[in-house]
C-alpha cells in the first residue's frame, strides 16, 4: 500500500501535462504554497492535532503544509483523489512513514500534547498507542488466537494465559467477530473469508489498547455486505477509540465519520463537520470531488 | 556425401523453400495487398515449408548414422570366410574392429590376411557407397517435404496454427531427451546394481559394518576376502555433511537476513552477486584448499591443545564444504524471505513490534517452510559433493563420528573403484554401481522432501 501512494504521489506531481478537459484542470490546478485550509480545523481536547505537516519523498512534496485535528471518540474520515496524500497523512501518525527510505517528515504532530516526532519517543511504544489497519487484510500465517495475542504478548500486556484468553476474547467480541470464530481459535487467520480476515485484523489492532486506531482504506478489498459490517463495527468502535479512516468512497466517509477531510494535491483543502462537508461544501474543490466531477 | 556438405545443401534448401513458400502465399491471393485475405502472414507459410523440408530430413539423416554400421558390418561378415564367421562373438568383434582399422588406415591388431584386407577393401567401397546414398536420400527427402508443404499452400490453410503445433512438438521433443537421459542413466545404474547384488547380498551391502572392496584374484591369496558394507561409508557421508550443514545454514540464514532485512539495496546489489560467486568456485579449487590450508590447520590447532587430529578429518572436508553450500541456504532464503508479503511486516510494526521481533516472530516463521527447502537442496548438494572429499577427507573407512578421524564416503570409493584398469564384472567395480544407486535414492528422496515443503508453502500464499 505504502509503495503504491508512493508512486502516485510521484507521478501527480511529475505530471505537469496540460489540461485536457475542465474537472481535469481543476484536479491539477496549484494551490499554491500559502494555501490555507478552508473550515475548522482544530477542536477541542483532540487525541492528535497536526500543525504545518510537510512530507517528502525524495525531491517530491507530498504533503503540503497540512494542519488539523483529531478529535478524541470521534471518526475522522479523510477523502480526496487517488495521489492526493491521504494516506501518507495517515501513515505519518504513527510513523509508518519511517519504513520508507526516502521519506521525510517535517511539522508538529501532537499524540496526547507529546511530538511523536520528538527524538525521545519510543517508535515501538507509539505504535501500540496508534493503532493501523490496513488496506488489503494481513492476518499473520498463523492461528486466529495468535493473531490476536501477538500484540499483547510482544508488549506484555497479559500476565498469565488466563489473562491473554480474556484480552483475545475481548477482543474478537468488539471486533463482533467472535461468534464466527469462538469454536476455532486454532485454525489459521489466513483461512477465513476477507471480510472475517479484516475484522480479525482490527480485533488484532485493538487487542493492545491503542487510544487511536488507522484505517486505510480498510473495506476496499471486501464486499458489499462484508463493508457494511466493518462500517457498523467502526461506529461501535467509536465509543473507545479515536478513529482516522482513509476511504475512496465518499457514502462510507458519510456513513461512518463525525469530520471529513478533504485532501487534494498534498493539501488539506476542506475540512468540516461530515454533514456540513456533503451537504454544504464550501471550496469549490471539494464541491467538484464529491459531485463526482473529478476523482 | 560429406556432412557438412549435406548440411549447407540443406540450408540452402530451407532458404529456397523459405522464399518460394512466401511467394506462393502472396501469389495465392494476388500480392502484398491483398494480405488480408490470407489466414496468416505470408512469413509463416514461408516457415511451414522450411520445418517441412528440415525436421524430417534430419531425422531419416539421425537414423541412418544410428543403423549404417550394422548394416556395413553384417554385409562385411557375410563375405567373410566360414570359419571366420563361425568364430565367437568377441573374437568376431576383433576381426571386424581390425577391418575398420583397415579400411581407414590405422594399424591393425596383427598382420592382416588377405582375406582382411579383401574385407577392408569391400568395406571402402561399400561406405563410399552408402554415404552417397545417404546424402541423396535425405536431399530428396527434403526436397519432397519442401514440395508437399508449399503445394498445400492456400489461403485458407492455417499455416500460423500449423507452425505453432509443429514447434511444440520440437519442444516436447526436447524435453523428452532430457527425461530419457536420466531414465537410460537410472536403468543402467539399476541393472549394473542388480548384477552386483547377485555376488553380494543386498542385506550385506546396506547393513554390513565393514567397508573393505577387495576381490581375490587367486582363492588362496592373502587377504581375499573382500567385504562391502556400505555402512561406514553412509556414516562418513551424514557426517560430513552434517558438519557442513552445521557450518552453511546458521551463516547462511543470517546473511540472508541481513541482506533481505537490513542491508541496503546497493549493498544488497553488489554483496548477493558476490556470495553466489561461492558456488561458482570449481569444487576442486575448495578440495585443494581443504587439503593443503584447513587440514593441516586443524591439525596443528588440535595438536596444540593436546588431541590426536588424523592430517585428513572429516571436520576440515565438512567446513569446506559447508562454505560451499552457504550460498545455497543464502540465496534460497533470500528469496523465500523477501517473497513474504511487506504486508505481513506493516502489520508487525503497526502493532509495535520491533525489527528483529518483527523478524523472529513473523517473517521466519512464514518463511520457513521456504528455508527449509534451500537447508534440504544444499544437504543433498553435501551428500553428492566428491571432489572435496576426496582431497581432504581421506580413504579409510573407519566407523566412527569423530570429525578428527578420517573418515570416507559414498562418492571418494566411487571415485577409487572406478579409477585405473578394471574388469568389468568383479564384484569391486560393481560395487560401485550400487553405492551410486544408493547415493542417488538418498538424495532423490532428500529432492523430494523439498520440492514438497517448497510447494506447500508456496499454496500458503497466492
Amino acid at each position: 500500500m505504502s509503495l503504491i501512494e508512493t508512486t502516485m504521489v510521484g507521478e501527480e506531481t511529475a505530471g505537469e501535462t496540460p489540461a485536457v478537459s475542465r474537472p481535469e484542470q481543476a484536479m491539477q490546478e496549484d494551490l499554491g504554497a500559502d494555501f490555507q485550509t478552508v473550515g475548522e480545523i482544530r477542536v477541542d481536547n483532540p487525541a492528535i492535532s497536526t500543525t504545518g505537516v510537510q512530507v517528502y519523498y525524495g525531491d517530491k512534496h507530498a504533503i503540503r503544509n497540512v494542519s488539523l485535528d483529531i478529535g478524541r471518540n470521534q471518526v475522522v474520515a479523510m477523502i480526496g483523489p487517488s495521489g492526493c496524500g491521504k494516506s501518507t497523512y495517515l501513515r505519518c501518525l504513527n510513523r509508518m512513514n519511517d519504513t520508507i527510505e526516502s521519506c521525510r517528515v517535517e511539522g508538529e504532530i501532537l499524540l496526547d500534547g507529546e511530538n511523536i516526532y520528538d527524538k525521545a519517543i519510543d517508535v515501538v511504544a507509539l505504535r501500540a498507542r496508534v493503532g493501523m489497519v490496513f488496506q488489503k487484510p494481513n492476518p499473520f500465517p498463523k492461528s486466529i488466537y495468535d493473531n490476536i495475542a501477538y500484540g499483547p504478548r510482544i508488549h506484555g500486556l497479559a500476565a498469565n494465559r488466563t489473562e491473554l484468553d480474556e484480552v483475545v476474547e475481548r477482543s474478537l467480541k468488539r471486533a463482533g467477530l467472535w461468534e464466527e470464530v469462538k469454536d476455532r481459535l486454532d485454525a489459521p487467520g489466513t483461512g477465513l473469508s476477507g471480510g472475517q480476515q479484516q475484522r480479525l485484523c482490527i480485533a488484532r489492532a485493538i487487542a493492545v489498547e491503542p487510544e487511536v486506531v488507522l484505517m486505510d482504506e480498510p473495506a476496499s478489498a471486501l464486499d458489499p455486505i462484508a463493508t457494511a459490517r466493518i462500517e457498523e463495527l467502526i461506529d461501535e468502535l467509536r465509543e473507545n477509540y479515536t478513529i482516522a479512516i482513509v476511504t475512496h468512497s465518499m457514502q462510507q466517509a458519510a456513513r461512518v465519520s463525525q469530520r471529513t477531510a478533504y485532501f487534494h494535491m498534498g493539501h488539506l483543502v476542506e475540512v468540516g463537520e461530515t454533514t456540513q462537508i456533503f451537504t454544504n461544501p464550501r471550496h469549490k474543490l471539494t464541491e467538484d470531488y464529491i459531485t463526482g466531477r473529478f476523482g | 556425401m560429406q556432412n557438412s556438405l549435406i548440411l549447407i545443401v540443406l540450408l540452402l534448401l530451407t532458404a529456397l523453400g523459405y522464399h518460394f513458400g512466401r511467394r506462393r502465399a502472396l501469389h495465392s491471393v494476388g500480392g502484398a495487398q491483398a494480405i488480408r485475405r490470407l489466414h496468416s502472414l505470408p512469413s509463416y507459410y514461408g516457415l511451414y515449408v522450411v520445418l517441412w523440408a528440415i525436421i524430417p530430413a534430419l531425422l531419416v539423416m539421425l537414423l541412418w548414422g544410428l543403423v549404417q554400421d550394422t548394416v556395413l558390418n553384417e554385409l562385411i561378415i557375410s563375405t567373410l570366410p566360414t570359419e571366420m564367421q563361425s568364430l565367437p562373438p568377441e573374437r568376431l568383434g576383433l576381426v571386424v574392429n581390425d577391418i575398420h582399422n583397415l579400411a581407414i588406415g590405422n594399424i591393425t591388431s596383427e598382420t592382416p590376411s588377405p582375406a582382411i584386407e579383401a574385407a577392408a577393401a569391400h568395406l571402402r567401397s561399400l561406405q563410399a557407397t552408402a554415404d552417397l546414398a545417404r546424402g541423396l536420400v535425405v536431399l530428396a527427402i527434403a526436397l519432397a517435404g519442401a514440395l508437399f508443404a508449399w503445394r498445400a499452400i492456400a489461403p485458407a490453410m492455417r499455416a500460423r496454427n500449423r507452425v505453432e503445433s509443429i514447434l511444440k512438438g520440437l519442444m516436447v521433443a526436447s524435453a523428452m531427451v532430457a527425461i530419457l537421459t536420466t531414465i537410460g542413466i537410472v536403468l543402467s545404474v539399476l541393472f549394473e546394481s542388480l548384477r552386483f547384488f547377485q555376488k553380494v547380498p543386498v542385506t550385506d551391502f546396506l547393513f554390513g559394518l565393514q567397508w573393505s572392496p577387495q576381490i581375490a584374484i587367486r582363492s588362496d591369496q592373502v587377504g581375499a576376502s573382500g567385504a562391502f558394507g556400505a555402512i561406514p561409508l553412509l556414516v562418513g557421508t551424514l557426517l560430513i555433511s552434517f558438519i557442513a550443514l552445521v557450518v552453511a545454514v546458521p551463516i547462511g540464514l543470517m546473511s540472508a537476513i541481513y541482506l533481505a532485512e537490513y542491508a541496503g539495496p546497493r549493498l544488497r546489489a553488489w554483496a548477493k552477486p558476490v556470495l553466489e560467486v561461492l558456488a561458482g568456485i570449481p569444487t576442486v579449487v575448495y578440495g585443494f584448499f581443504a587439503a593443503l590450508t584447513v587440514a593441516p590447520f586443524i591439525r596443528e590447532m588440535g595438536e596444540s591443545v593436546g588431541l590426536d587430529v588424523s592430517s585428513e578429518s572429516a571436520l576440515a572436508a565438512g567446513l569446506v564444504m559447508g562454505i560451499m553450500i552457504i550460498p545455497f541456504v543464502s540465496s534460497l532464503s533470500d528469496d523465500v524471505i523477501n517473497a513474504v508479503p511487506q504486508s505481513l511486516r506493516d502489520a508487525a510494526y503497526g502493532l509495535g513490534a520491533t525489527q528483529s521481533e518483527t523478524i523472529r516472530q513473523v517473517i521466519l516463521p512464514a518463511a520457513l517452510p521456504g528455508i527449509m527447502g534451500g537447508v534440504l537442496l544444499a544437504a543433498s548438494r553435501a551428500i553428492g559433493e566428491t571432489m572435496i572429499v576426496v582431497m581432504a577427507a581421506g580413504l579409510s573407512a573407519n566407523l566412527t563420528v569423530n570429525p578428527l578421524e578420517a573418515v570416507t564416503t559414498v562418492t571418494v570409493q566411487i571415485v577409487t573403484l572406478l579409477v585405473g584398469d578394471q574388469e568389468f564384472d568383479s564384484a569391486k567395480t560393481l560395487a560401485a554401481f550400487a553405492l551410486g544407486l544408493l547415493l542417488f535414492l538418498i538424495t532423490l528422496s532428500l529432492n523430494i522432501v523439498a520440492l514438497r515443503i517448497v510447494r506447500r508453502y508456496r499454496e500458503q500464499y497466492d
